[in-house]
């Protein structure tokens, strides 16, 4: 028997949604994949915002102007050491994961010219196929995509053959959001780069599971979503080489993002303004900045690992159950378990899931060309976070065959 | 013959002896279970209406003045919700359906269902239910 151990128990606290009662009974948050929930700090930090800072950035001389402009720059500097990134220029704040692509489709993409190849694979989610297709679409380049094996790895001799001088960009995620494996974006970088392609990772999955180091791993591109490293939704962050965001033309056009204006000539400002043009998600930049700050301050190499036992434990017990099909087996995988019960739909169990407290995500997770791949509608997927315990995933496993019963 | 509205109150009454969540699915799935349904060689992609968590299928047929339905899904709780919504639609003027209230969903605390956000197909359904019913007015 495993428990949750006393400081798992002090994260737990830091997070008031996890004392909500859902249809009487006590909520199992197990949806982390598709976003986490807010620490105290930061949902306190968003409304002193409002309360006693709120104004424009990077344009007032008036004192709480330039004290949100302050706060706004320290949240990109924090984020920037904590992904590792050599300088706050090369942080870019976005909507999000899905924002921070097309950023990089349009703009990477102009460079782009027509034969010119890129890469992804089979098991991305619909935010990393779509605007590939769309800037394929229209310069004439080719989409190719790296196959799975059905144990929900890649198939790392098919993305030799595919990689070539031609390919421009590799487009990849680090862990599925529907399977849970964790992609070896090490070699993948390395190789891609030794024919001169550039490498974009999708992070949304991996920020909130491990430390992130954008120097080390050497990638040209790496996006992720707030929301989904307990910072608020509608922001998120692109980090992109200096030399390759200085290469590249604007995004959108608007205030911020020029130096000068005028109707013969307009001038760029410099990164990493460049790109965010218009006022921006001030205090989403803000909460996230408190959001890693809030992962520094706990003892979070526990805590990720933690979150493994947790996994293991979940998955053992699952397969104890009759006819329970896990999809994602990789040695290497993050905490977060999709699974199918022999021909029940995905959706019953779900909504039987959720009359008891459960939270769940049910169906094909932005994913339909992995599920086609399996042949199946949809999945179950139980995604863990820091702040989940052993007894909740006891509750899970009781409610699920519950569940299970009723439907058979 | 019992109307429109009082097929509706029947379901309600059917429904408020549960208070536990759990039982009211039960009977729902009771109902998926006994419907009969579309069998998958009989479906065809003129029926199909895709949901993004389960997808329905809808048969529908007008004579003697009246409206008939059949239909399925791949989930059983759709299924079930499916059997109710035809109990109270057969049998019924295309008028009526097109008209009268469609109450007992909300009342019986289902509302979730039919929602937009839900995407399982069965808003989808009783819009074109309806439209089926505008045919023949
Ligand atoms: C792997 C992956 N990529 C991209 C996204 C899209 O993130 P967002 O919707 O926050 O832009 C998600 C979120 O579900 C994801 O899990």
């Amino acid at each position: 028997m495993i428990s949750t151990p006393d400081y798992i128990h002090d994260i737990r606290a830091d997070f008031p949604i996890l004392q909500t009662k859902i249809h009487n009974k006590p909520l199992v948050y197990f949806d982390n994949a598709a976003t986490t929930q807010k620490p105290k700090i930061v949902i306190d930090r968003i409304r002193d915002y409002y309360e006693n800072e709120n104004a424009n950035i990077h344009r007032g001389v008036h004192h709480l102007s330039q004290v949100a402009t302050q706060d706004y720059e320290n949240a990109r500097s924090r984020i920037q050491k904590y992904i590792g990134a050599a300088k706050s220029e090369e942080i870019i704040f976005t909507k999000g994961t899905t924002d921070g692509i097309n950023l990089v489709a349009s703009s990477f993409g102009a460079l782009l010219k027509e034969g010119d190849e890129i890469l992804i694979s089979a098991m991305e989610h619909h935010s990393n196929i779509v605007p590939w297709q769309l800037l394929a679409d229209s310069k004439k380049l080719q989409l190719k995509v790296i196959p799975i094996h059905k144990d929900g790895t890649l198939i790392m001799d098919a993305f030799d053959q595919l990689l070539s001088e031609k390919t421009k960009l590799v487009s990849i995620t680090h862990i599925s959001n529907t399977l849970g494996t964790i992609n070896p974006i090490e070699s993948i970088i390395s190789k891609s780069h030794a024919v001169g392609a550039k490498v974009l990772i999708d992070g949304a999955q991996s920020i909130q599971h491990g430390d992130i180091d954008v120097s080390s791993l050497n990638c040209d591109f790496f996006v992720f979503s707030g929301h989904k490293i307990f910072g608020p939704t509608g922001i998120g962050v692109l980090y992109g080489k200096e030399k390759l965001l200085e290469e590249m033309p604007p995004y959108q056009g608007g205030g911020d993002m020029i130096k000068n204006v005028s109707f013969e000539k307009t001038t760029f400002n410099e990164l990493p303004f460049k790109f965010e043009a218009g006022t921006p998600n001030i205090i989403g930049g803000i909460a996230l900045g408190t959001a890693i700050e809030y992962i520094e301050s706990i003892d979070r190499k526990s805590a990720f690992d933690y979150e493994k036992t947790l996994l293991e434990y979940a998955e053992k017990e699952l397969l104890k159950i009759e006819d329970v099909q896990v999809f994602g087996n990789s040695s290497e995988k993050t905490s977060l378990v999709s699974f199918n019960v022999g021909s029940i739909h995905p959706f019953d169990l779900g909504t039987l899931l959720d009359k008891q407290g459960i939270a769940v995500r049910t169906g094909h997770h932005c994913t339909q060309p992995l599920m086609d791949f399996y042949n199946i509608p949809g999945t179950i997927r139980a995604s863990f976070s820091i702040y989940n315990t052993v007894e909740e995933v006891d509750l899970f496993l009781d409610a699920l065959r519950r569940a299970i019963t009723v439907l058979s | 013959m019992s109307t429109f509205k009082e097929k509706q109150a029947s379901i309600i009454a059917d429904f408020e002896v549960f208070d536990d969540w759990m039982d009211k699915y039960e009977l729902i799935i009771e109902l998926g279970k006994e419907i009969e349904g579309i069998i998958p060689a009989k479906r065809n992609d003129r029926q199909l209406i895709e949901g993004c968590q389960s997808r329905v299928w809808l048969d529908s047929s007008f004579s003697d003045s009246v409206m008939n339905f059949s239909a399925d899904s791949d989930a059983i709780i759709t299924k079930g919700i499916i059997a109710l919504l035809i109990k109270v639609f057969n049998g019924e003027k295309p008028e009526t359906i097109i008209k009268e209230e469609l109450f007992f969903i909300k009342e019986i605390g289902l509302q979730e269902h039919l929602s937009p956000t839900r995407a399982n197909g069965l808003l989808g359904m009783v819009k074109r239910m309806k439209m089926d019913a505008l045919k023949h007015v």
